[in-house]
């Protein structure tokens, strides 16, 4: 088996077109799939291409490089909105695992319980696709199509992920569930991004993982909540089964769907308090 | 740059040292760092980032090793607890706090603990405790409850200090096998093997039960160069079975024709480690066929289920059973009643270190080298299957990673044998961590009933058990379970008229075998449980009703056995008592003070525990021997899993003796030249092989008193060359050299047996199943969030009596990393088979899981026991769940009757109640 290491993009793209391979980042979700089978396949180490590194704030928006780790993003100044993922980040598995763990990594193994994918969808993440035809961006909600499965050609990498600027004293949080404090995967997480003008909620961004093959925006309620005074954000009911109709969670080792939406209810509360800075006993 | 076979050159900075090495495409940097650069310090324990154990620096960060492609090491700066321990004085001042808090145990998790910890310290040189738990998160660890690292990394005072040469010291040692477990270089199970020795991986059933067809071997091995031998049925010359229980050796080392367990070896492939880089196991030539398997205790015993062992009917392995009095007239009469149904599920031991080892042929000997609780059970075992005399096998244990009861039966050990056997070459094997969790033992899961009836005014009167053990494909411990169960499931309390029954099922799941309490910690979940619903129906507070019917000395247990001193529980009740009573009053102020969704709870519940076998011969033998130079050797054989047993004997030893521990060498465990201190199980090391240390002590003593016929009171100073005796003010001196030199080299030496005196039971279960009982009571706090479901412990207090505590610091080691592991049970743990064959699926608790605990101990003194002490390894993780439970029932007034309580588990039973109010 081969392992090519570029050292920059051209080079890669060079190396997807001429073999078959296995785009291999910060390992944390690679290793593990991999068991103790052999590996029998070329690998592509994205690690050392010098365009995925950094995190770049332009006119717009943030470039986050594709080997962004998530201890890197934790380090970076970075505005409030941005707060949320950060939260997400330190909830990815362990420190060993957010030192090499990438963000983009986190959404291309398209996992149902990936920490990083609401936070993004909140935060209306573009991904950036190179290939040698050039470049696109996609949406995230389409680039993760299902369980494993996300838009990319085998002649395409993802290069970054593209964060737009909003008003800067947008606020944002997350939330975990898990049965254990950590090293634990989610029985449901929620991440929002909340943007309030003199108590009145002028743009709100829901998003819930663990709950359905792709982590969903809960659009129903974020409409319904915009426009109205944050108080609402009190009442016990200001999250109801019904704005939870696209999620479909299952059943499973870590708990039953049904408690996974009574979960969900109680978290969305929650987690919008929490990005007010409002008080309330955490999971 | 590439090669042509695919393998890269890499450079790298290791501990301070330029390295290259080849690398494969896709190599671990774990696999690197042991295999071709020596650095065994680096454990591997999950190979999917999920335990941390083999947690490196990369350029100052930690990654875990089996994360990271060798590859990418490419120009950065590696290091490991090895070179931080030459390089950095952090670490070394570390490694110093670790020893003093305790805070290794077995050691295997100890290298990935420093070196996160490292780090943090670098960054931080005053962390919070919530800094240290978010930096050692991704470290697991299962022996020490974590409480004692994050003490060592914090920097809290300590309670150990060095053994020195003074006598009457603080009994708080450190370990003396301490600094290998910190610096890392303990050898375990996997770092016995030179690299590049021959490896064994093994075939396993993919079915919970199939019938399988071995294809072409001998093709196979011709085809594939590089494989050395197949290992099957057919090349075992001895008997292929092995169990640990006469008549209930019902285990093949590889099934024959029909496998009855997912994960059961059919066969083996010998070769080098580069075969296995690129061999797929899936591509073995063997064919299965899965059959319907029998997964629960009901469907095992239905009429239909086919037999797992003809003459097994309805898949009843066996049963226990103890009768007094007549519980079912006492029932009918008793003024107050309660009964319920209890479940739990298989649990994992979920040791970091996999099961593993090396073996070697030695002048036409078998020497093996493993890890293991019970080195003597290995060698009856090995000559039972190999068929060869028994003087032709030698077992050397490594040092064990962690045991908690399924180290007791054999895994590794005859693969290594017949390998080494077949291939004259030495060879090595570790497990998987799916491996280890498929086909090793498990805790049995149980199904209980229980009725206990009362008078009004709160004395127990009846108690009726039932209880249903699922024992999986083959016996091992199941028998022990089946019988030690019904002994110990009335608790330490005073019942007269008493029944109660178990059963072992058969079923095609991995075997239940020993764990922690061999079914007790099961049992005490009914019945501690129940008693907090009788007291609450009879308005008697769950503290006062314990203690009005604790057992107490000169009171029948209920197999009829009186004990005349030693029985503690109502101490541990006293001792609770305070705490019991403020913490209730503070756990209702909050809740009366609180509008958001967490309600507090304080449970209590308590144990007990028969130390030794039951009613069988349970003997411990410890030799020691003095040579010409004054050096003294123990011959310890007594395993040291974690909990401590080299320190703790050698301390009782060197206490009989009159020396201070700082003289003693140990050695062993190794069958050649240690003789047997049994198995450490059932908490009887420090009982047991403590007596026969203290007998071999005193023997020495009077050896040397008789020399030079000075009185029991001398002062015994063991120096170069000589041994002096302060004797009512006179000196003597025994010139060593004087003195007649054994073929041992020895020129005092004793060898001393202890057996503890047990009678038979008879088929009411009635006599003396044990020479002593240990006691324990725990107390619970925890937040119940009644909103989501979870269950968030806030502290413990555990008072146990141990009779004597020999070493206080090792005491409260193993009741921390008891009550973590009986916080796992209540809380989250459960082996599904076939699906959590993980560490990321199958859940023990993080270093952010575990609250502070209190430890209070209490010295009953046992009249059997060395210097008064009892054993504890077990004790300490029996009413830490039914505590649990019963704090959750206070904070949110559901009763849990299925662990583990997940989030998801006690929110539908906490809606439940809401809607049924």
């Amino acid at each position: 088996m081969n392992y090519f290491r570029p050292a920059c993009l051209s080079d890669a793209l060079d190396v997807l077109q001429k073999h078959q391979v296995a785009i291999l980042a910060g390992g944390t979700d690679f290793f593990p799939s991999k068991g103790e089978q052999p590996i029998e396949v070329d690998i592509l180490d994205v690690t050392k291409i010098t365009e995925f590194n950094d995190i770049i704030e332009h006119d717009t928006g943030y470039r986050i490089g594709a080997n962004v780790t998530w201890s890197q993003l934790q380090k970076a100044d970075l505005p409030p909105v941005f707060d949320g993922l950060k939260l997400a980040g330190r909830e990815v598995g362990s420190v060993q695992i957010q030192n090499t763990g990438t963000l983009v990594g986190n959404i291309c193994n398209a996992s149902p319980v990936a920490d990083g994918v609401p936070a993004l969808l909140t935060l209306q993440t573009k991904v950036e696709i190179s290939s040698p035809a050039g470049m696109r961006l996609v949406d995230l909600g389409a680039f993760i199509q299902d369980i494993r499965k996300i838009d990319l050609n085998t002649n395409e990498i993802v290069s970054a992920l593209h964060v737009p600027k909003c008003a800067p004293d947008t606020k944002s949080s997350f939330l975990k569930l898990g049965s254990r404090k950590y090293l634990v995967i989610s029985i449901a997480m929620i991440a929002v991004v909340i943007h309030v003008e003199k108590d009145v909620i002028v743009d709100v961004k829901i998003a819930v993982g663990a709950c359905s093959k792709v982590a969903q925006r809960l659009t129903g309620l974020e409409s319904e909540l915009i426009g109205q005074n944050i108080s609402v954000l009190l009442q016990d009911d200001v999250v109801r089964p019904e704005h939870l109709s696209n999620l479909t969670p299952i059943d499973d080792v870590r708990g039953t769907g049904a408690y996974r939406l009574d979960a969900v209810v109680e978290l969305c509360r929650r987690t919008l308090l929490d990005a007010l800075e409002v008080n309330h006993v955490s999971p | 740059m590439s090669r042509l076979d695919g393998s890269t050159q890499v450079e790298f900075e290791l501990n301070g040292t330029k390295v290259a090495i080849n690398v494969r495409a896709g190599e671990r940097l774990s696999e690197s760092l042991r295999e071709q650069l020596d650095a065994r310090d680096v454990k591997i324990g999950c190979n999917a980032g999920d335990c941390g154990a083999c947690t490196v620096l990369m350029d100052g960060a930690p990654v875990c090793a089996c994360l990271v492609a060798s590859q990418q090491a490419e120009d950065t700066k590696i290091e490991t607890v090895s070179g931080l321990m030459k390089n950095e004085p952090k670490t070394v001042q570390l490694a110093e706090r670790f020893q003093e808090h305790g805070a290794a145990q077995c050691g295997i998790c100890t290298p990935g603990m420093m070196v996160s910890a490292t780090a943090l310290l670098r960054e931080n040189t005053d962390p919070s405790q919530e800094q240290v738990q978010d930096a050692l998160g991704g470290v697991l660890c299962r022996c020490t409850g974590y409480r004692k690292i994050i003490d060592a990394v914090c920097g809290v005072s300590a309670m150990a200090q060095k053994a020195s040469n003074a006598l009457d010291d603080d009994p708080s040692i450190q370990r003396l096998d301490g600094l290998a477990k910190v610096s890392g270089s303990e050898a375990f199970g996997d770092d016995i093997a030179p690299a590049g020795t021959l490896e064994i991986k093994i075939i396993r059933a993919p079915f919970a039960k199939c019938s399988f067809e071995l294809g072409d071997l001998d093709g196979f091995v011709k085809s594939n160069d590089a494989v050395v031998a197949v290992l099957t049925a057919a090349d075992i010359q001895g008997d292929n079975r092995f169990g640990v229980i006469p008549g209930f050796m019902d285990q093949p080392v590889f099934a024959e024709d029909i496998a009855k367990f997912k994960g059961e070896a059919v066969a083996a492939i010998v070769a080098p480690s580069v075969f296995f880089a690129s061999f797929n196991l899936v591509n073995f030539p063997v064919e299965w066929t899965q059959m319907e398997a029998v997964q629960t205790v009901s469907d095992a015993q239905n009429s239909n289920a086919a037999l797992l062992h003809e003459k097994h009917l309805q898949n009843v392995m066996c049963g226990g059973f103890v009768k007094r009095g007549d519980a079912q007239k006492a029932m009918a009469s008793a003024e107050v009643t309660v009964e319920g149904s209890f479940e739990s599920g298989f649990v994992e031991h979920a040791y970091i270190e996999p099961e593993a080892g090396f073996a070697q042929m030695v002048d036409g000997r078998v020497e093996i080298h493993a890890c293991t609780q019970a080195p003597v059970m290995d060698l009856d075992s090995l000559e039972i299957i190999l068929g060869i005399p028994r003087s032709d096998i030698r077992i050397i244990p490594s040092a064990v990673g962690g045991g908690f009861g399924s180290k007791l039966d054999i895994s590794v050990q005859p693969f290594l044998a017949l390998a080494v056997l077949k291939t004259g070459q030495p060879v090595r094997i570790c497990y998987s961590r799916a491996e280890s969790m498929q086909s090793t033992t498990k805790r049995h899961p149980s199904e209980i009933n229980l009725k206990i009836g009362a008078t009004k005014d709160g004395f127990i009167q009846s108690f009726d058990f039932y209880g249903e053990f699922n024992t999986g494909a083959y016996a091992s411990w199941g028998p022990t379970v089946a019988t030690r169960v019904p002994i110990h499931a009335s608790g330490p309390y005073l019942i007269p008229n008493y029944r109660a029954e178990s059963k072992g099922i058969y079923t095609n799941c991995p075997p239940s075998g020993a764990f922690r309490g061999f079914g007790v910690p099961q049992s005490a979940i009914a019945q501690e449980c129940l008693f907090d619903e009788i007291a609450e129906k009879l308005g008697l507070d769950a503290l006062v009703f314990r203690t009005q019917n604790a057992l107490e000395n000169n009171q029948s247990t209920v197999c009829g056995q009186v004990f005349k001193q030693g029985v503690g529980i109502k101490k541990c009740f006293e001792a609770l008592e305070p705490s019991w009573k403020q913490e209730c009053a503070v756990a209702d102020r909050f809740n009366k003070n609180t509008d958001g969704p967490n309600r507090r709870g304080v449970g209590i519940a308590a144990g007990w525990y028969g130390c030794g076998n039951t009613s069988l011969p349970n003997p411990s033998t410890i030799k020691a021997g003095i040579k010409l130079d004054g050096s003294l050797y123990l011959h310890q054989g007594a395993m040291d899993i974690g909990q401590g047993s080299n320190t703790v004997i050698a301390q009782i030893f060197a206490t009989a003796l009159g020396i201070s521990v700082a003289n003693i060498n140990i050695i062993g465990p190794d069958t050649d030249v240690t003789p047997d201190a049994g198995k450490t199980s059932a908490s009887r090391q420090t009982f047991v092989s403590g007596n026969a240390a203290k007998l071999s002590g005193f023997a020495m003593r009077r050896d040397i008193l008789d020399a030079v016929n000075a009185s029991e009171n001398a002062v015994i100073t063991i120096e170069k060359g000589h041994i002096k005796i302060d004797d009512q003010g006179q000196s003597h001196i025994i010139e060593l050299s004087q003195r007649t030199v054994d073929q041992e080299g020895y020129v005092f030496k004793s060898q001393e047996s202890y057996d503890p005196p047990t009678k038979p039971l008879d088929e009411n279960g009635q006599g003396e199943p044990y020479a002593q009982f240990g006691y324990a009571a725990h107390i619970a706090v925890v937040e119940v969030d009644t909103k989501l479901g979870t269950v968030k412990p806030i502290k413990f207090i555990a008072a146990h009596d141990v009779g004597k505590a020999i070493n206080p610091m090792l005491v409260e080691g193993q009741v921390h990393g008891g009550i973590a592991q009986g916080l796992g049970m209540a809380l989250m743990e459960e082996f599904i088979p076939g699906r959590t064959e993980n560490l990321h699926d199958y859940l023990i608790p993080t270093i952010g899981d575990v609250p502070p605990i209190e430890t209070k101990i209490i010295e009953e003194p046992d009249a059997h026991g060395p210097y008064g002490a009892k054993g504890l390894g077990e004790h300490v993780l029996i009413p830490t769940a039914p505590a649990i439970l019963n704090a959750i029932y206070k904070a949110c007034g559901v009763r849990m009757r299925r662990v583990p309580v997940t989030p998801s588990k006690l929110m539908t039973a906490i809606k439940e109640q809401n809607d049924d109010s």
